[in-house]
């Protein structure tokens, strides 16, 4: 692969946009390296495997660390800066030779959302079946879940507990833009979380 | 203005000291802020509202809450317009309109009134009866008539432009109702520590507290209990209070929906209406009882209402519903609405009791202020003037065939018992038993509603489980809340707060007042006032036959209004079971169904709408195909572009440059809705031998390989080319619509049933932009690209890796369109820059982009088959000529057994054949029927004018159809129309398949 111009790689949908209620700010999040990998979590060679490719512990079931999603029992989407993905899988395959495994390149397959602002978690609970109670959902949480009609996962990413990432399949980035725009409006939240 | 009916004093709800003006049916009223619209015009003087459904009677408010039958009307207008709104229910505002129903062309004169001339033509199961014969009559003469005349509010007409909300929300105690039961409950829960959740779906907590105010508790004034428990609920962070919001259902698994009208109130509220799907751990149920009416002749005239809901207009919005009212009840709870009328300066006539001899608190209460009352006695008989009530004429029970005594008024309250609305108990499976002695249905606890863990979900508490006094309802809510809080591991204390109240004697229920002569029949006993049913119609369904509880409703139409028998339904089962002799454990009930009330359409829509109605996949190439005149098609949620306008060039013109482009230069298409599924592992050969027809396990790395896929039963469901990418390694092409579900197919496959495989799959679908290069100047355009690949040098059904313009891509030479061809898999974020070098490239050459429907034509020239048009789930890889992709040499693989069954391989099956009319320029209708001395032998399944041949050509299932090559066979067309048409190979185009193989 020479001559390869990540330059040509483009996002398909860009913008911020902060006008919701109570200052929600709402960004589509640059190009990540993203990691499909399947496999034994409970395998140890699969988590030096994963430590060694993206520096994370494994996660635990409904766990995000901040380069590993916990996506199903046997399911992780490790994240990388854009373009380095394959190298990831590399250092995966090598580290996991002999180990049944997939892990496969989809930095392609998905956008990043950043959600931030007091309503944070009420514009999520208005499309996802999530209980998003501060208590009950914190740091290092994560949903794959659905907003509205769409497949989607969230989880909080660092301390505060009004900051989530978003992910969600490609051809449904509009789709779920405008839903969280228009679920952000100011005036429309239900006051409960 | 003045409002005559508004009393002096009393009101708890209103604000006097404010006048606000409202609208109905086009004439302004003046009201008070905390007025309901009901009690606003009857404070006005208003008492008829409404026509009712049949035989347009004239109908006045007979409740003060959800339960209210007849007071329906269109609220808002034009962009608010809500029709079958209780008007019980609406909070006044200033500028409200609403306008009455089902009255045409006016209220007080309106001719549907005739239906109720001709009432005795119109007896229970009329609709079955009458207009069975003529058949057709039906549809062109009955059904627009009746729709014309029976009907409730109207239709909106304009986009509602208000929002509407859902939420989801969690709790541990969902409490239903903010009575006395309700607060009870909250406040042992908040204690407790759960997260509690509140809904009340009025716009006030305290239920009968805010009007019977004769109970102290913990020692205190009533009201003083209320402020100050519901100060401490306010209080508490762990409990949620949710004014004018109803619990409208309890589903499966404590999965309930609540209904907040918030926004009703006028223009403070930005969102109207908010759905809330609320997971809770348990349900208390503490929805209070409603009361019922009791049947009489003419128990439905303007003024005729329900006790409880008289005395509701008395003390909390000081309006008197009549200056001259009738009590006639059945126990002690009538007499308060006689002492709270009396208290009000209102003249009580009379109280007539049902009970030999009635004796208690309340009763002596009545006496000792002078009241009136008739034991034993019931009303035998109401009379009109005009519209409304002017007099009753009594009926002794002893004797009904004894002189009655006229007695002059204006209302009459009705106190025929208490119903607990069981509804959320009920919805989710749990039963209500007869309690003979306090003539009610409650919640069998027995059989409650169970949850996953064959918990009893909901917990009833306080009058909606039967119980009568306040002491009752305190001591009960006190212990099943705390059972329920045990049970979901809080400690919480089952003390009641004490209570003083009145002692209530025991109902004495009467389902139907004897009238004398005709009158006696029933068929002026109304039980469901919206529906018009009586006791008359009640006791001829039974007569006929439906004696289950269900036929008889479906019948009569008891019960079926808007207020789903909220009122009608007990009396109406009693007369069932007085004419069948049966009791009423026997009769039983029918069947409570969520939600509660009804609930708006744009609840049920939230932000659902315009954009957000659908989701739409739109791949890296979306905005382009749109900024080059795309026409779209839906594939699945995708769109993708059916063809490209240019100029003004009809549809025809463009998609024959489409093709033509492919098969003379150069064509490039978005093919990026493909699906792909990646499948590896040790027994990933092994495994996709099982889900293709054919065999895969001899793909070679590095070459692709077009797959069948089977259900079950042996018929087609998938298609696509299998790429294998090394050797644990497969890449699955999946149909555009098709790729979720055959995802899924293959993880149910390994999860279910060959879980010892080594399998891993991964849909990749979205990964990647796909992008065909085809046309006999493909090469060329190849040629000139920026690439490390080797194009010519790649076989057909070969596949290389390597940078195409900077871009990375796998190149598989496959062909759709039977000409040379490639397909790029890019990563998608480099899927519009690729595309855009390609597009240039290719309109350099002469050729340009192409559309799903010129690649459809192409497709068909070439006799390829589509999922879903050449097959529709009954089609087998055989019926399709495709035998050649059913490996015999496999053990096992899905369908294979199926297809072996003798109607799979009858030689008479639908085969499929092409199609070639005798006319060359005319194209057969899409799903034309073959036939053949007046049966259908088969049916059109592709038809296209193809530009290459210059002819129309068809592809079709028609029986036996590979066997009658050359046979000319008839079309139908169109009604007493066909064409002829031969029967041919369906490859139309180069048959030896020399151009997609150069």
């Amino acid at each position: 692969m020479s001559n390869l111009d990540l330059s040509l790689a483009r996002p398909i949908l860009e913008g911020v946009n902060d006008t919701g209620a109570g200052g929600l700010k709402l960004s589509v999040q640059p190009l990540r390296g993203m990691v499909t990998l399947r496999a034994d979590l409970s395998d140890t060679t699969v988590a030096a495997a994963v430590k060694t490719a993206v520096g994370s512990d494994m996660p635990d079931v409904r766990k995000a660390t901040e380069t590993a999603l916990w996506m199903s029992p046997d399911e992780l989407l490790l994240l990388t800066p854009y373009g380095e993905a394959g190298a990831a899988v590399a250092k995966l395959t090598e580290a996991l030779s002999g180990v049944h495994h997939l892990a496969v390149d989809v930095s392609d397959a998905r956008t990043m959302f950043k959600l931030e602002g007091d309503a944070a978690r009420e514009v999520l609970a208005k499309g996802a079946p999530v209980d998003l109670a501060r208590d009950q959902f914190g740091k290092g949480d994560l949903r794959r879940t659905r907003i509205s009609h769409i497949a989607a996962a969230f989880w909080q990413s660092g301390e505060s507990p009004d900051v989530f990432e978003i992910i969600c399949f490609r051809s449904y980035a509009t789709y779920l833009w405008e839903w969280l725009e228009e679920s952000s409006r100011e005036g429309t939240m239900p006051g409960i979380l | 203005m003045s409002q005559p009916n508004r009393l002096e004093t009393g009101g708890a709800l209103i604000d006097r000291a404010h006048k606000i003006t409202f609208w109905f049916d086009g004439r302004p009223y003046k009201g008070h802020p905390g007025d309901t619209l009901a009690s606003a015009l009857l404070a006005n003087g208003v008492k008829l509202v409404n026509r009712s459904y049949k035989y347009h009677r004239p109908r006045g408010v007979v409740s003060a809450g959800p339960e209210e039958p007849n007071a329906l009307v269109n609220l808002g207008a034009d962009e608010t317009h809500e029709p079958n709104i209780r008007m019980t229910q609406i909070e006044l505002h200033d500028g409200l309109e609403a306008t009455s129903q089902n009255r045409f062309p006016s209220l007080q004169a309106d001719v549907g009134v005739l239906n109720a001339a001709a009432s005795r033509l119109y007896p229970a199961g009329f609709y079955y009866k009458t207009f069975i014969h003529p058949r057709h009559a039906w549809k062109y003469v009955f059904e627009p008539i009746i729709r014309r005349i029976a009907g409730l509010g109207k239709a909106p007409t304009h986009a509602d432009t208000s929002q509407y909300e859902h939420t989801y929300a969690f709790c541990d105690v969902l409490v239903a109702g903010g009575g006395i039961a309700g607060l009870i409950a909250a406040k042992a829960a908040g204690e407790a520590g759960a997260r509690v959740i509140l809904a009340e779906q009025t716009e006030r907590l305290g239920g009968r507290l805010l009007v019977d105010d004769d109970a102290e508790i913990e020692g205190k004034p009533a009201k003083v209990w209320l402020e100050e428990t519901v100060a401490a609920l306010e209080a508490m962070d762990n409990v949620t209070i949710r004014l004018r919001t109803a619990c409208s259902a309890a589903y499966d698994h404590n999965y309930c929906l609540l209904y907040e009208r918030s926004g009703d109130k006028g223009e403070a509220a930005q969102v109207r209406h908010r759905l809330w799907r609320v997971r809770t751990g348990r349900v208390v149920a503490a929805t209070g009882m409603i009361e019922r009416p009791i049947a009489f002749h003419y128990n439905d005239l303007p003024g005729v209402m329900l006790a409880g809901a008289v005395r509701d207009y008395v003390k909390l919005w000081g309006v008197s519903p009549g200056e001259n009212t009738v009590v006639y009840t059945t126990n002690d709870d009538g007499y308060r609405t006689a002492l709270a009328l009396n208290e009000a300066g209102q003249t009580v006539s009379a109280i007539l009791d049902s009970r030999e001899a009635p004796v208690g608190d309340l009763i002596e209460k009545a006496k000792a202020a002078g009241l009136t009352i008739h034991a034993h006695t019931g009303i035998g008989k109401a009379k009109a003037k005009g519209q409304r009530l002017a007099q009753i004429e009594t009926i002794s029970f002893n004797d009904p065939d004894a002189e009655g005594e006229a007695i002059a008024c204006d209302c009459v309250a009705m106190a025929g018992g208490w119903s607990p609305v069981v509804h959320l108990y009920s919805h989710s499976g749990g039963k209500a038993h007869w309690d003979e002695d306090l003539a009610m249905y409650r919640p069998d606890p027995a059989n409650p509603p169970r949850g996953k863990d064959a918990e009893a979900m909901v917990v009833v508490a306080g009058s909606a489980n039967g119980e009568l006094t306040t002491g009752a309802v305190a001591t009960q809510t006190a212990t099943v809340t705390a059972a329920a809080l045990s049970e979901l591991g809080f400690t919480a204390s089952a003390a009641a707060p004490s209570v003083t109240a009145p002692s209530e004697a025991a109902i004495v229920p009467v389902w139907c007042t004897p009238s004398k002569g005709k009158a006696g029949l029933g068929g002026k006993h109304f039980l469901d006032y919206q529906n018009d049913v009586t006791v008359a119609d009640v006791a001829l369904a039974a007569r006929e036959g439906y004696e289950s509880v269900e036929h008889a409703k479906r019948y009569t139409t008891l019960g079926m209004a808007t207020d789903q028998g909220k009122l009608s339904n007990i009396n109406g089962h009693a007369i069932l079971g007085k004419t069948l002799g049966k009791t009423m454990a026997e009769v039983g009930t029918t069947t409570f169904r969520p939600p509660y009330t009804p609930i708006s359409f744009g609840s049920i829509a939230g932000r659902e709408t315009g954009n957000l109605f659908k989701p739409v996949r739109q791949t890296a190439m979306h905005d382009w195909h749109a900024a080059h005149g795309a026409e779209w098609e839906p594939v699945g949620d995708w769109r993708r572009p059916y063809r490209y306008q240019r100029g003004s060039e009809d549809r025809d013109t463009s998609i024959h440059r489409e093709c033509l482009r492919v098969r003379q230069t150069v064509g490039v298409l978005d093919a990026s809705t493909l699906g792909k599924i990646i499948v590896k592992g040790p027994d990933a050969a092994k495994f996709l031998d099982l889900m293709y027809t054919n065999m895969m396990s001899s793909l070679k790395p590095g070459k692709c390989r077009y797959g069948l896929m089977n259900n079950e039963n042996g018929f087609l469901m998938d298609d696509g080319v299998v790429v294998r990418l090394d050797e644990d390694t497969f890449l699955c092409h999946t149909t555009s619509g098709g790729a979720d579900r055959i995802h899924a197919w293959f993880e149910e496959w390994l999860q279910t049933e060959w879980f010892d495989f080594k399998v891993y799959v991964a849909n990749v679908t979205e990964q990647f932009t796909q992008i065909a290069v085809a046309g006999p100047k493909g090469l060329e355009l190849l040629g000139s690209l920026d690439s490390d690949i080797d194009f010519a040098a790649v076989p057909f059904m070969g596949m290389a890796e390597g940078t195409v313009e900077g871009c990375p891509v796998r190149a598989f030479r496959i062909s759709f369109t039977g000409e040379l061809s490639y397909e790029f898999a890019v990563p998608l974020s480099f899927g519009l820059s690729l595309w855009e070098k390609l597009h240039a490239k290719a309109e350099a050459l002469g050729g340009g982009v192409y559309g799903t429907e010129a690649q459809h034509i192409l497709r068909a020239e070439k006799g390829f088959v589509v999922i879903g048009d050449e097959t529709d789930g009954t089609v087998t890889a055989h019926d399709v000529g495709m035998s050649w992709a059913v490996s015999k040499k496999k053990e096992d693989f899905i369908g294979k057994r199926a297809m072996e069954r003798a109607d799979l391989t009858r030689p008479d099956r639908k085969q499929l054949v092409g199609l070639l009319t005798e006319d060359p320029n005319e194209v057969l209708p899409d799903g034309a029927h073959g036939v053949e001395n007046g049966k259908a032998i088969g049916h059109v399944t592709s038809t296209y004018f193809s530009p290459t041949l210059k002819r129309s050509i068809a592809m079709a299932l028609i029986n036996g159809g590979r066997s009658r090559f050359g046979e000319v066979i008839e079309i139908s067309t169109a009604k007493k129309k066909t064409a002829r048409a031969v029967i041919c190979d369906p490859v139309f185009y180069d048959a030896k398949g020399e151009r997609q193989d150069v």
